[in-house]
This record gives C-alpha cells, structure tokens and sequence, in this order.
C-alpha cells in the first residue's frame, strides 16, 4: 500500500470514530453540501481570483499576506502581481507581495455606504463554515422590499448587495401556503431563476466553490501541511511505542 | 559521572531525592489503566508551561491587537499555528486527563484516610485549573472569549450586597474592556501557574509521604519485608517509569490525532464564533462554555433564581471538596464495596456526562427538566453516599493486592 | 526480587534504543520552538528590498534609505573622493577587500562600489553596532591632518574611508558592509537584492 492510500485509510479510520461535528444552522433554511477540496491548488488559485475580482473591493483579508497565496499554491511572484494585486499603497506605488490583503475601501466610506462595518473575510470560513458560505452565496433571490433589491435565505435581510447576479442571473423565491398554530403563513419553497445570468447554474455552482475553497484555505492557510505533518507524527509515535512497549514488558518480567 | 554526582550530593540532596520520590519509592504493583492520568497530566502541565511561554512571546494583550496577535501567530511566526495548537488542544487534555485522574480517586477511594490531604491539594488544583482556563480563553478576544467572559464574571453580581461593585472590581471597567485583558493575562501566565506548580509539589509531596493507594486499596505497607519493603510494593524507578512512557506515547497519539486533524474539534475545542473578533455591541447566537465546563454550567441554567443557581453551582464544586468526610466506609476501593454504591457512582458519573451535554443545547422546557433532574441527581450522589456508607455491607478486603 | 534470569543485554538494548527514539523526537519537538524565533513574515515583509531613487542625489552627499530597520548610505562621490582612496591603502586593515563576508563579489574592487561612484554601504558599525557619522570634510580640527574624509563612529572612535574601509589601530576589526543591491535603473537601487549578478 502506498503512503497516500495509507493515509486516506487511516483518515476514514479517525473520521468514523468521530462523531459527526455540526455547525449549528440558524433560520431553519437547507444548508448544501460545499463539494470543495482543499489540497486542489489550481481550485484554490481560481478562487482567489474570483476573491479578489468580486470581493476583495470591499472586504478586506487583513491577516492574510499575498505571498503566502503564492508560496501556497505554486504561483510565480509575477503571476502573483498580475492576477491578485491591484491596489497601491497610500504613496501611490504598487503595494508589496508580502502586503497584508487589505481592501481599497476605507472602513469609514463603507459605513457610509452600507450603514455598517463591512467584515473581514479572513476567518469567515471558520466562522460560518464552507457550507453556509456555498449556500449563502447561491441563494440570493429578489425582494422589493429590500434596500439592495435582494434578499437571502440563510442569511436573512442582508445588507450585503448581490455582486455575482451578473453571472448567476436573478433568482426569485416561490412560495407556498402553510398553516402553522392555525395561522396561514407564505413561506419559501424554493428558488428559480427568473433572469439568467452569464454562466449556466453548473458554472455557477463550480464559480462558487472555487470562490469557498479559496475561503476556506484563507481561513487556515495551513491546514494541508498541518495534515500531513500530523502523519508523520503519528507514524513516529507508532514506532516510538513499539521500543517502550517491549522495555516495559522487559522490565515488567521481574514483578510477579 | 560518579564523581560528579558525589561533589553534588555533598552540596545538595540528588541522590536522596532521586531515591525518595524515585528509585526507592515504592509503589503497589497493581496499577491499572486509571494509573495513568497523574502522570500524564504533569505532562499535559509541562507542555502548557512551554507552549505558553512561547505563545507569550507573539501576543499582545491589548484589547486593539489582541485578536489580530493571535492570527499573526497562525500565520506569520514560523510554527506558530503548531505552538497555538498545541496549547489549545492542551487545554482540553488537561481537564481530560484530571475528571479521568478525579474519578479514579472516586472509584478507589483514594481520597480516604490518610490520603484527604492529597486529595484536598488535588481538589485545589482542579479550581486552580478553572480559573486558569476561564482567563486563559479571554485572551484570543474572540466573541465567544468575550461573552462567555462577561457571562461568568457577571455571575459574581449575584452575591448580594457586594455582588455589582465585585464585578466592576473584577472587570476594572463598566464593560470588559482593556484593562480586564491585561489583568486576566498577567494572571493566566503568572500567577496561576505559580499556584498550580505549588499546589501540584505539595501534592506529589503528600502523596510520597504516605505512599500511594492501588485498585484494592489496601495497605500494601501492612506486609513488609525483613529489609522493610513493602511485599507488594515495586520501585517506581524502573518500573512504573517505563510503564508510564508507555502510556505516555499512546496519549500522545491521542493528543496528536486531534491536534492535528481537529484542531477545532468541530467546535467545542475552538469555537466558531470565537474566529470573529469580539464586539460588545453584539452578542453571539449560541452562547456555550467550553465542554469542560457544561456539567456546572447545565446546574446553574437549571436553577430559575441567579442567586440560587450560582450557589447551587458553586456548590457543585465544594462538596467534591468533602469526599473525605462524606464518604464514611472504611473500604476504600469500589472492588469490595456495596452495589448500592456502585449504582451511586454509576448515576453520578452519568448525570455528570449528561449536565454536560444539556448545557451545550438551546434552552427548551425539556432541556431545563432535563437538567433539573439531572442536577438533582449529581446532588443526590454526595446525600446518599453520606447516609449509606456509615453501615455499607461490604465484601471482605484481602490482606494482599490481587493481580 | 526475581528467580529468573534477567537477560541484562536485551534490557540495555531495548533501554538504548527507547532512549535514543525518545531523544529523536525531543529533537523533532524543539525545532518548531526554536524556528519561532526566526523572523515572521511580518519582519520579512518590513525587510523586503526597498527601491532607492538616486536622481536628486548631489556629488558629495549622503542619503539614507531603510532596509531591514537599518540604515543603508548611498554616497555620490567625486572623481577626487575616488583619485584619495589608494593614498590610504597602508593605513587600512583590509584596503583590497579581501574579506568576502563584507561585501558581495560585485563590489570587490577598489571603489567597493557597482558604479565608482556611487557607494552603499548599510551604516552599522563592525564593531558594536554603532551608526557612524559621515564626516565628508577634509582634515578636520578634531579628525587630523591626514583625515580625507569617510565614516567616523562616535561611540569608540573607528574610522572607516569614503569606500568604508576600516583604519588600522581602532576597535572596529573589519570594513563596512555593502549590502546587496542593483540598478533597477540607471537613477534607482534595488537595495537588498543582487539582481542575479551575485
């Protein structure tokens, strides 16, 4: 057996031992399923550019150095310069790839905007976890009665606008009647596209992980090598227990 | 080598030390699997002591770059994600490690004459090690550091009279704020830890001076050879030295699997809410202590009065305290004692499990039955051991240790 | 305590070979709380190369710019600067630069310099670390006759020339560091990368 298959085995191993750990979901809404993986780096480098093209204008990822997306997933520092930095320093000059990822925008200018503080994105991920995220992201749906125009259905009267309608369309909500303690209530059934956008739903679905993935790594940029140092650890425990375990029973030959 | 020593040993105590508390410590040779955790958990106090020292040299408690500090370790301190890891997967495995090292106490009756000492030092590190947490989670300034700190030192706002000035007292500010911070640190990396290296030398000292229980709880110093070695008793070095590196590696299996595959145990060993930096004008939706806290949590939230539930919880706690003089049977270990007492410690370890489970789920009307219940049970524990245990029907205790 | 016979050679093995495992991974514990010191990104990103431009710079001054939280000096020296620095060759401790650790190959010559004369220097004294005063003017009151000009430090008197060469007979025991630097222009350094061209 190979040392990948090997570890993949004793992954599933430790995972069914564990119970299942669950974020706790608010609103009742469905959470789906983020089909990301995160040791694939070339989805993480289409997610960063879709992070920096779509949110980075806004949010920032203060704790989070270019350079490490670079170092990370094999990026070329020129690579690095043309894809993901655009902004400039307060002298006006080109901002250095070991730069914190932070935003063009001034937290003052998006309280103004938005009538609240725009959140980091960092630790989103570990916040909210990658299922909300791919969620959150896909099921912004019309409603006139917002500011935006846009509501959402796990992240109820967001202020967030929806800044990736261009490519998933306009979705709007259909609802059904239901009767709870005796009182008729609309609620939300589903959502369809109304208007569609520049990319097919699957296109959308495949943006949006990307877009999580990248997220999700942001969160923890070191969770592939953390893993897989883990490995080794516990291979070296391993044969750190068979030497104490035969002295113990050596010694232990004396006690009757 | 030898000389070396020699020069030593004329100066100061090695090789009388080494022979105390090491080589010519004598042990019962029936320790079982519960003999572990008082070694692992001075491991688990070492590797604190040293992932701390470390994690103290990148962070800044101050409530502006607190958060942003400990990010700043994750990510740009060359293994710091590893050094943070460690001492919070850390925290865990201590209290793992101790509720395992008190119930094999409970079970054997190791707090009994003359052993009540140890186990009030024990008992004081155990309360050390909650204050010890409690502040040390205030320190990442995460949301769920700063509410769960604002929730449990309002609970001193419940002791009448003194209750609000106490906790403004404590808090240093109308609000948590800064200068709890600072306070909270200085304690978490200081003080503390002072207490808790004291407390675990006295009772180490304790424990050598009167020699230690075993799974029979008899009195292995009752049979002693002609040179005055206890029959059943082995030296501690090489045996139990060698036993215990074992059981050391297998923990540290434990401890590297979840280090480094879930380091945030789906939530309960860092939780989410705690990756947003604290904001005191918006408090978290699920309000939960960490796991090793719940079972008292679960008792305060079961009483409908402030007053009462944290008296009721604190009192959780101190009567753990008494055991000693609670428990009234002369035998000690569980092997030979009444099922009457078995079902007790059963129940009791049940609703221990169970108040810990209850806390961490949302209040409903079932959920405070449910603790209500359960709180009635854990109390109940400390009331019927008292009244049964004066005349509790006991098997007989042989002479020797059974192996 | 025991009538068996304790196989001594087996126990010292196995006592050995624990320990020597055990130590092993002592080894592998020390090395993420011993590489923690080393600078974070933080520091290496405040240490990252820095651009100088050199076009205002006048013949005779000296401009400081900041690399790695020290102070590098970039001089424009004239053609009489440059015509004094072999006059001093016998009062110097290392006048040919043969210490290699001072500066990077390309600066090895007798200006110590990529252009003649453009000199860089980082301003930290050998010594102890001092920054040194740039004392341009030629045989000053309180310097001496023979003084034609360079880097005096105030904090135990070393002398170093106008190429940052050390004098014989003060504390300082080796010549000014030249960091590694290239012309990303004809009017701007690169100071803390050699551009290829080591």
């Amino acid at each position: 057996m190979n040392y990948k298959i090997m570890k993949k085995h004793f992954l599933t191993l430790v995972l069914a031992f564990l119970p299942a750990f669950a974020f706790a979901v608010g609103g009742g809404a469905k959470i789906d399923h983020a089909p990301i993986d995160i040791s694939d780096t070339e989805s993480i480098k289409r997610g960063a550019k879709h992070f920096v093209d779509y949110c980075f204008s806004c949010h920032s990822a203060e704790y989070m150095r270019y350079n490490r997306i670079a170092r990370d997933t094999g990026m070329s520092e020129a690579e690095l310069r043309e894809n993901l930095i655009h902004t400039t320093n307060e002298k006006g000059e080109p901002t250095k790839v070991g730069e914190l990822m932070k935003a063009s925008m001034s937290d003052e200018y998006a309280k103004q905007a938005f009538g609240i503080e725009v959140p980091d994105l960092t630790l989103v991920a570990r916040a909210r976890g990658a299922d909300w995220l791919y969620t959150y992201l896909r099921t912004f749906y019309a409603d006139p009665y917002r500011p935006t125009g846009m509501n959402n259905l796990v992240f109820p009267d967001v202020g967030m606008p929806h800044v990736l309608q261009s490519l998933q369309g306009t979705q709007k909500a259909i609802f059904k009647t239901e009767t709870r303690q005796g009182v008729e209530v609309e609620v939300i059934e589903g959502l369809e596209i109304a208007q569609p956008g520049s990319m097919t739903t699957e296109e959308y679905d495949a943006f949006v992980t990307d877009l999580v993935n990248f997220m999700v790594y942001l969160a923890e940029p070191v969770q592939n090598e953390r893993r897989s140092l883990g490995f080794k650890v516990l291979i070296f425990l391993a044969i750190f227990f068979v030497f104490a375990y035969l002295l113990k029973k050596e010694y232990w030959k004396d006690v009757h | 080598m030898g000389k070396l020593i020699g020069w030593i040993d004329d100066r100061f105590p090695l090789m009388k030390m080494w022979n105390e508390h090491l080589a010519e410590y004598y042990a019962p040779k029936n320790f079982n699997f519960w003999y572990f955790f008082g070694s692992l958990a001075l491991l688990v106090l070492v590797i604190q002591i040293i992932s701390g020292i470390f994690l103290v040299m990148h962070y800044k408690p101050d409530a502006e770059l607190a958060f942003a500090s400990v990010e700043y370790i994750m990510r740009d301190v060359p293994y710091g994600w590893l050094i943070r890891y460690i001492h919070s997967t850390g925290a865990t495995a201590f209290f793992v490690v101790v509720y395992l090292h008190m119930l094999r106490g409970l079970m054997y009756g190791s707090y009994k004459k003359p052993r009540e000492l140890i186990w009030l030092f024990g008992m004081f590190i155990y309360l050390a090690l909650m204050a010890e947490a409690f502040m040390g989670y205030l320190l990442p300034w995460g949301q769920m550091s700063y509410w769960g700190a604002q929730v449990i030192i309002s609970l001193f706002g419940a002791i009448p009279v003194i209750g609000d000035d106490l906790t403004l007292w404590i808090r240093g500010d109308f609000v948590i704020s800064d200068a709890t911070l600072n306070r909270f640190f200085s304690l978490h990396v200081i003080a503390l830890p002072l207490v808790l290296i004291f407390l675990v030398v006295a009772h180490i000292l304790a424990l050598h001076e009167v020699g230690s229980n075993n799974p029979d709880g008899v009195d292995i110093k009752k049979n002693k050879d002609e040179n005055g070695i206890p029959l059943d008793g082995i030296p501690f070095h090489p045996y139990y030295t060698v036993k215990d590196i074992v059981g050391v590696v297998v923990f540290l299996f434990f401890f590297a699997t979840v280090m480094f595959f879930f380091p945030d145990g789906g939530g309960y060993l860092l939780e989410h809410a705690n990756f947003v930096a604290s904001d005191p004008l918006k408090t978290p939706e699920h309000i939960a202590p960490v796991w090793y806290f719940t079972p008292f949590y679960a008792i305060l939230r079961a009483v409908p009065d402030k007053l009462l539930g944290v008296g009721a919880m604190g009192a959780a706690i101190v009567l753990l305290f008494f055991m000693p003089w609670i428990d009234r049977c002369k035998v000690r270990s569980i092997r030979y004692r009444s099922n009457i007492y078995k079902i007790n410690l059963a129940v009791f370890i049940v609703s221990f499990v169970v108040l810990g489970w209850l806390a961490m789920q949302h209040v409903t009307a079932t959920i405070t039955l449910l603790s209500q219940v359960f709180s009635l049970l854990y109390f109940g524990f400390f009331v019927v051991l008292f009244i049964t245990s004066k005349n509790e029907e006991t098997k007989p205790v042989p002479d020797r240790v059974t192996t | 305590m025991s009538t068996d016979v304790v196989d001594q050679g087996k126990r010292r093995f196995l006592t050995a070979a624990t320990s020597v495992v055990g130590a092993v991974g002592a080894g592998f514990v020390a090395v993420p709380f011993v590489a923690s010191w080393m600078p974070s990104e933080r520091a290496k990103n405040a240490g990252a190369p820095v651009e100088a431009d050199i076009s205002k710079l006048e013949e005779g001054r000296m401009m400081i710019v900041e690399w790695q939280s020290k102070p590098v000096w970039i001089v424009r020296r004239s053609q009489q600067t440059l015509d004094n620095l072999p006059k001093l060759d016998e009062n110097l401790r290392d006048p040919a630069s043969e210490n290699t650790d001072q500066q990077p190959g390309y600066a090895q010559n007798a200006e110590r310099s990529r252009k003649p004369e453009i000199l860089v220097l980082i301003g930290i004294c050998t010594h102890l670390g001092c920054s040194p005063t740039y004392r341009p003017d030629i045989a000053p009151a309180d310097l001496g006759d023979d003084w034609l000009g360079g880097f005096f430090c105030p904090c135990h008197s070393s002398r170093f020339d106008m190429a940052g060469r050390v004098y014989t007979g003060v504390p300082a025991p080796t010549n000014l560091v030249v960091p590694p630097h290239y012309y990303l222009t004809d009017t701007t350094i690169l100071v803390g990368e050699d551009g290829g061209a080591a």
